[in-house]
């Protein structure tokens, strides 16, 4: 037995543990990103559905005979404002998403300031059109909460395999970087509450 | 110093906001049920009858479109939103299979005077929110109005199998023989080419004489390894699905149960 040959196996299986801890550490965090790419899609389509559909209840709101136009404003521009705050997925910064947060924060609160003043038209709350595009917006505000909760729900495993001890080092190595949660919405706990009676 | 008053206002204004944060979400929706079939009445505000011809007339539909439609009648759902509450019940349930995505979730709180209905993600192009909302507005909330639960449910469901008429096809599945059995037509092709072999040992050994002995031995010993090899991946390729309602008659549930469909959190309802 040649002496060199002890350290030089002990060497060996300690690097082929690491390499396999370090490629486990990586494939797994690959997977997890991965799930969060997927959920941050599903969050950034729920938005812009509302988008597109606040487009199209303002054409309705519009036709409507002397509706106010400074509320109808506010949100034409609240959600040009919106739509102009996007964030790249692979790389969300906390600074990214709090401005993607205030963008739609802005434009939900226009938005329900606008649904109030609605209540002062009775012809608009008969109008079929309308009563399904409220349904709509209902519906894709909870969409848009589901998919957020689900993002956050995403987030967490991805953000626990990458700060807890031992694989932290690895983390810094391949540059994965804890990713953000998406708080309340700025100006409001939750999203605007589209409640209508529907009698 | 306070007074006594203020004191007592202070721990009020404590303990009130302690609780203010948890009465929101504070609805458990429960575990999966065992059973799983399409109507889950936790009040008993359907009678008996009108409780299993829901059933039946929505686990037909299942049997023969794979869409799943369930209906959950509970009593309140504790200030939570009914929206949000009846797409994550439905998420976590996996209404609906798994590939298609196709189930539908009724959530009717009676108490709370409203109704939810969420489409999974394979259904939703067709029961838009704006057409759940419809047809919860003009078929089911005035049944609701005359205090005629069984009906708005049952007229409701029929408008909803008219909507997505033609959408998707589906047999029964039940959880025993579900899909091809590769495991057994592997078991056969095993046992097959064994006989293969052991004829042409057989061959070889009658010109060879008492050799022949060995060889038999030897593939009575390879037939049950083979056997046993058989029947394992059998029982792993059935082991799939069917936790529940292997019976297909006698009224029990979905066949197959709940394949798992996702839902985004869409949907419409009502209240009256």
């Amino acid at each position: 037995m040649k002496k060199w040959l002890i350290p030089v196996i002990i060497l060996a299986v300690l690097g082929f543990g690491i390499y396999n801890w370090a490629v486990g550490f990586n494939n797994t965090a690959v997977t997890l990103n991965e799930n969060v790419g997927e959920a941050w899609g599903n969050v950034q389509t729920s938005y812009q559905r509302r988008n597109d559909l606040i487009g199209n209840l303002v054409n309705t709101v519009k036709g409507a005979a002397d509706f106010e136009r400074s509320t109808l404003e506010a949100v034409i521009k609240a959600r040009s404002e919106a739509t102009k705050t996007t964030i790249d997925p692979s790389n969300i910064t906390p600074e990214q998403l709090a401005q993607f947060n205030q963008a739609q924060g802005g434009l939900s609160s226009a938005l329900s300031r606008l649904l109030v003043t609605v209540e002062r038209y009775p012809d608009l709350k008969a109008n079929q059109n309308f009563l399904k595009l409220q349904d709509e917006l209902t519906s894709t505000e909870n969409t848009i909460q589901t998919a957020r909760t689900r993002y956050n729900e995403a987030i967490k495993p991805f953000n626990t395999h990458v700060k807890t001890f031992p694989n932290s080092i690895l983390a810094g190595i391949f540059n994965f970087e804890a990713k953000p949660y998406f708080d309340a919405e700025a100006g409001a706990e939750k999203p605007v509450d589209v409640e209508f009676d529907f009698n | 110093m306070m007074t006594m008053q203020q004191i007592k206002f202070v721990i009020i204004l404590f303990v009130s906001l302690c609780f203010s944060q948890k009465i929101v979400a504070q609805f458990d929706i429960p575990e999966i049920p065992k059973e799983q079939t399409s109507v889950y009445d936790y009040m008993s505000l359907l009678s008996p009858s009108e409780k299993s011809s829901l059933e039946q007339k929505l686990i037909k539909y299942s049997d023969t479109t794979s869409t799943q439609i369930v209906v959950v009648i509970i009593p309140t759902s504790k200030g939570e939103n009914i929206g949000l509450l009846s797409a994550k019940w439905a998420h976590e349930w996996g209404i609906g299979q798994a590939k298609e995505d196709n189930g539908v979730f009724i959530l009717l709180a009676r108490d709370d005077r409203k109704i939810w209905i969420s489409p999974g993600y394979g259904v939703e192009h067709k029961l838009t929110a704006g057409i759940v909302g419809e047809l919860t507005r003009n078929v089911i909330i005035p049944e609701f109005k005359k205090d005629d639960y069984y009906s708005g449910l049952d007229k409701g469901t029929d408008a909803i199998f008219e909507v997505l008429m033609g959408e998707y096809q589906g047999t029964r599945r039940s959880s025993k023989d579900s899909g091809f059995p590769f495991g057994l037509i592997f078991f056969l092709f095993i046992i097959f080419i064994f006989i293969l072999i052991s004829i042409s040992k057989n061959r070889r050994g009658g010109k060879g004489g008492p050799g022949s002995n060995s060889g038999g031995g030897f593939s009575i010993l390879d037939a049950i390894i083979l056997s046993n090899m058989g029947r394992g991946s059998y029982g792993g390729s059935s082991g799939g699905f069917g936790s529940s309602s292997g019976g297909g008659f006698s009224g029990g549930g979905f066949g197959g149960g709940f394949g798992g469909g996702g839902f985004s959190g869409g949907g419409a309802g009502g209240s009256w």
